[in-house]
């Protein structure tokens, strides 16, 4: 999450504080933030010696490491790190608590869930619609706008996508009807929040009320009586192709090799396309012009209007980009993954990528690694029903997402920090 | 989205409106006029879709709608000993059907408004509905033996604290820690429903008998159900399971309570006043972060109360219909639009939450004649007019704007506290 985000506020007082500049030298190995990453470390590694491969089975071991990243923790929150600190005592206690769980899991239930390139290649195909729906989000709020519509727009794209695809017998073709919708609902969003000056939630909300009845009508009109529309109908529905990156077999290590080729194999276009997005977008939005036009919109409007910038346009094209990025996360459900529709098919995915937007505090990178981690919790829910008593579990870890940015939104995490204008309509004087 | 911080020697920004100074422009504006071209524009805008995309007759279609919402009943009264196919005995079950859906909406509609009257948007009554009907359905199960009216009693007020603490979290946390209460509550809504699907498919509460099937919970006591105080007593003491309860009496209690709390006590006066103008309120004297909680637990204790009403008189059950992620089709969200529409206002409440009582048994698949109108269709054609209706209600202050700036109507500012 620390990646890519810009270096903290310096201490802006003109005069050095020499007191702590004395003392930089000999605190240089314990600095708190170090302390608080050991922590943090320690109770990812109490998690991974007790799952396979390595799979130790004593209780002990995980309590003992994961005690080991709380007391680092506390010494970091008393040395200051406070946001560190609390999240290697966080991490030192799902550690610990996770860890006396598996070990008294049985072994072979372990590694029925736990197979590795499983999960890669699950939590990967999981991320891509988040991550393409929440940078999309993100460049909506950056402007000021308020996206609760992202669900909706991500169903437009999910639904044309198909609908495209099957008229047009193309991938392409699909692909394109898909993001032309998306940014079409969006820019009804955008005319009614940012011209009618409507609140922007209410907006968002109805945006989603008119993609369900939109997709829903369509669908049931066209495929209602006839069991849906389906890659094994004729003709079938095109798909986005996989890419195959069966070379990676070759990298030695052998074991390392095997590990990238089955998790990484038949990767889709879409979901490379989502990861490379992610450095594009950091550099569009915090190392060119647009991307400062942008943010000065959602930060101070009136201020980005006096020295010369279109705010109504850059918040405009920011909504309808995120409505486009949005429906390429629906596209990618449908005729990247899926192949088939069915209404509402997206399942509050949209929502889950505006809790990966504010968990990763509206930056890119913090948005890659917060869209991972949900799209991990939602790849561990099937891989859990593989053991028949472990199946109902998987519907908690799907509430996780949502618990972790709840808690993340109350501040006990690291603070979220929204654009400050965002929400607010702007009136040109 | 948090509440810019004052930067001293800046031109004042103009503040956004408030959904409660909105209220206030809508209000000075009077009337019914603009809910109702609204309403009307919706379905008109509805009607094209029908027209363009199914080539139906509109007119034919709503037609078959409101024969279908039992509001032909009145005028046609049904003998105690007609058969369930004639058409005035269908009318009557109908209408039980309306009457039920009103008494859950007038519920959920109320949570949403009395938020808004603070100034918050509580897009979280679907969740509080869920807790509402996961507390009613453990009361119901577990404390068996008891007294009827004492365990209905007991069920209804857990599912309203249960329903008022869980949206009470939001209203802690934007109290405190100045979370915005929209994301909160979205992420409250997603909780709530794995952690209620969890409950019924392998927790605790779901009915032994239904593991390996579809899951649901064990049916509640008998004496833990509302007692219904108008069904059909079919062909010889045959009656239909569903009649209406007496919710819908606990649902105009609901009403008036709304109405009497906000405009004839302390705790209305502050909660309009923060919905206002926070700043204002506080500078007066008000505590802000207690209303904001307070108006958060009660709106949450309204949707608490809906999802009991909804088990205790109506399901007696949970099954995953009522704990599904796809929530938008679902009862509490419909609260959002019946706000919208209803302005608000306990009457407004009351009128909107009929309507889309209606909407929503006049389209239920039973309903329609498949020749007028395609049945699968009707439930999108009501998403899509209520989506509508949201929007174009959303829009109004503007439009109310222009039409009256001939009058000298001025929408409010955060300066002048138009209370």
């Amino acid at each position: 999450m620390d990646e890519g985000q810009e270096a903290p506020p310096a201490d802006t007082g003109e005069e050095p504080d020499l007191s702590t500049h004395a003392e930089v030298a000999p605190r240089a190995l314990f600095e708190p933030i170090r302390i608080a990453a050991v922590g943090i470390f320690m109770g990812v590694f109490a998690l991974w010696i007790v799952l396979p491969p390595v799979v130790v089975r004593s209780i002990a071991a995980p309590l003992i490491i994961g005690g080991a990243g709380v007391a680092l923790g506390a010494w970091a929150i008393r040395d200051g790190a406070r946001r560190a600190g609390w999240g290697a005592v966080a991490s030192g206690l799902i550690g610990m608590i996770g860890g006396v769980f598996i070990t008294r899991a049985s072994a072979n239930n372990l590694t029925a869930v736990v197979t590795w390139s499983t999960l890669v290649s699950l939590t990967l195909v999981f991320t891509t619609p988040l991550l393409f729906a929440a940078l999309g989000g993100m460049f909506s709020e950056r402007s000021g706008v308020v996206n609760i519509g992202l669900e909706g727009m991500m169903l437009m794209g999910a639904f044309f996508g198909a609908w495209g695809a099957d008229k047009t017998n193309g991938w392409v073709g699909g692909l394109a009807i898909g993001i032309l919708a998306g940014a079409l609902l969006a820019l009804l969003h955008a005319f009614f929040s940012i011209h009618l000056r409507t609140d922007q939630i209410i907006s968002g909300t109805a945006i989603n009320f008119l993609a369900f009845g939109i997709t829903g009508y369509i669908f049931n009109d066209i495929w209602g009586g006839s069991g849906g529309i389906t890659s094994g109908g004729v003709p079938p529905l095109p798909a986005i192709p996989n890419i195959s990156l069966d070379f990676l077999g070759s990298i030695p290590p052998h074991e390392l090799g095997t590990f990238l080729k089955d998790s990484l194999t038949d990767l889709n276009l879409l979901t490379i396309a989502a990861f490379v997005l992610v450095p594009i977008t950091y550099v569009i939005m915090f190392k060119t012009a647009l991307g400062l036009r942008i943010r000065s919109c959602g930060e101070h409007p009136r201020a980005a209007d006096t020295v010369g910038i279109n705010v109504y346009a850059v918040r405009y094209g920011s909504v309808v980009t995120s409505g486009a990025l949005a429906a390429c996360g629906g596209a990618f459900i449908t005729i990247g993954y899926v192949h088939s529709f069915s209404e509402q098919i997206t399942a509050g995915r949209g929502f889950i990528a505006l809790a990966a937007l504010i968990f990763g505090n509206w930056r890119p990178f913090g948005v890659l690694g917060a869209t991972l981690l949900f799209g991990f919790a939602s790849a561990l829910s099937p891989q859990l029903e593989n053991v028949d008593a472990w199946a109902t579990y998987g519907q908690l870890f799907a509430a996780l997402p949502y618990l972790v940015t709840l808690i993340a939104v109350a501040g006990v995490i690291g603070r979220s920090t929204p654009p400050a204008a965002v929400g607010r309509p702007y009136k040109k004087q | 989205m948090t509440e810019a911080p004052h930067e001293t020697g800046q031109e004042p920004e103009p503040q956004p409106l408030g959904f409660a100074a909105r209220f206030h422009v809508w209000q000075r504006a009077g009337g019914l006029a603009v809910p109702i071209l609204t309403t009307i524009f919706a379905f008109f805008v509805g009607g094209l879709v029908v027209l363009a995309i199914s080539h139906k007759n509109p007119l034919g279609t709503y037609r078959e709608i409101f024969d279908g919402t039992g509001l032909n009943w009145f005028g046609s009264f049904c003998s105690s000993s007609g058969t369930a196919t004639s058409i005035p005995c269908t009318a009557t079950t109908n209408l039980q059907q309306t009457l039920i859906q009103f008494t859950v909406l007038v519920l959920t509609g109320l949570a949403v408004a009395f938020a808004f009257r603070c100034g918050m948007f509580n897009i979280g009554g679907q969740g509080q509905y869920i807790v509402g009907t996961v507390a009613a359905v453990w009361l119901g199960t577990s404390l068996s033996g008891l007294p009827a009216p004492i365990h209905v009693l007991l069920c209804i007020a857990g599912a309203t604290l249960a329903g008022a603490l869980w949206a009470g979290i939001a209203g802690f946390l934007k109290a405190t820690v100045g979370a915005h209460e929209v994301i909160t509550t979205i992420m409250l809504n997603y909780i709530a429903v794995w952690v209620a699907t969890y409950l019924i498919n392998g927790g605790p509460l779901q009915d032994p008998a239904s593991v390996g099937a579809a899951p649901i919970s064990k049916q509640i006591d008998p004496g833990a159900q509302l007692p219904v105080i108008w069904d059909q007593d079919l062909n010889g003491g045959i009656h239909l399971p569903q009649g209406l309860h007496m919710g819908v009496f606990i649902a105009l209690g609901a009403l008036v309570l709304y109405w009497a709390v906000l405009n004839r006590t302390t705790l209305g006066y502050s909660v309009r006043a923060v919905g206002f103008n926070p700043e204002a309120a506080r500078y007066g004297g008000i505590s802000v972060s207690r209303n904001y909680f307070l108006a958060m637990a009660i709106s949450g204790a309204f949707a608490g109360l809906a999802g009991s009403m909804d088990i205790l008189g109506w399901v007696f059950r949970l099954d995953t219909t009522y704990t599904s992620s796809t929530g938008y089709s679902q009862i509490a969200f419909i609260g959002i639009a019946v706000a919208l529409l209803g302005r608000n206002t306990a009457v407004g409440v009351f009128l909107a939450a009929l309507l889309f009582a209606a909407l929503k048994t006049g389209t239920s698949t039973r309903n329609l004649d498949p020749n007028v109108f395609r049945p699968d269709l009707a439930n999108n054609l009501t998403q899509l007019i209520q989506g509508l209706i949201v929007l174009f209600v959303g829009a109004d202050v503007l439009i109310l704007y222009l039409w009256t700036k001939g009058k000298k109507l001025r929408l409010p500012t955060r300066e002048r506290s138009p209370i």
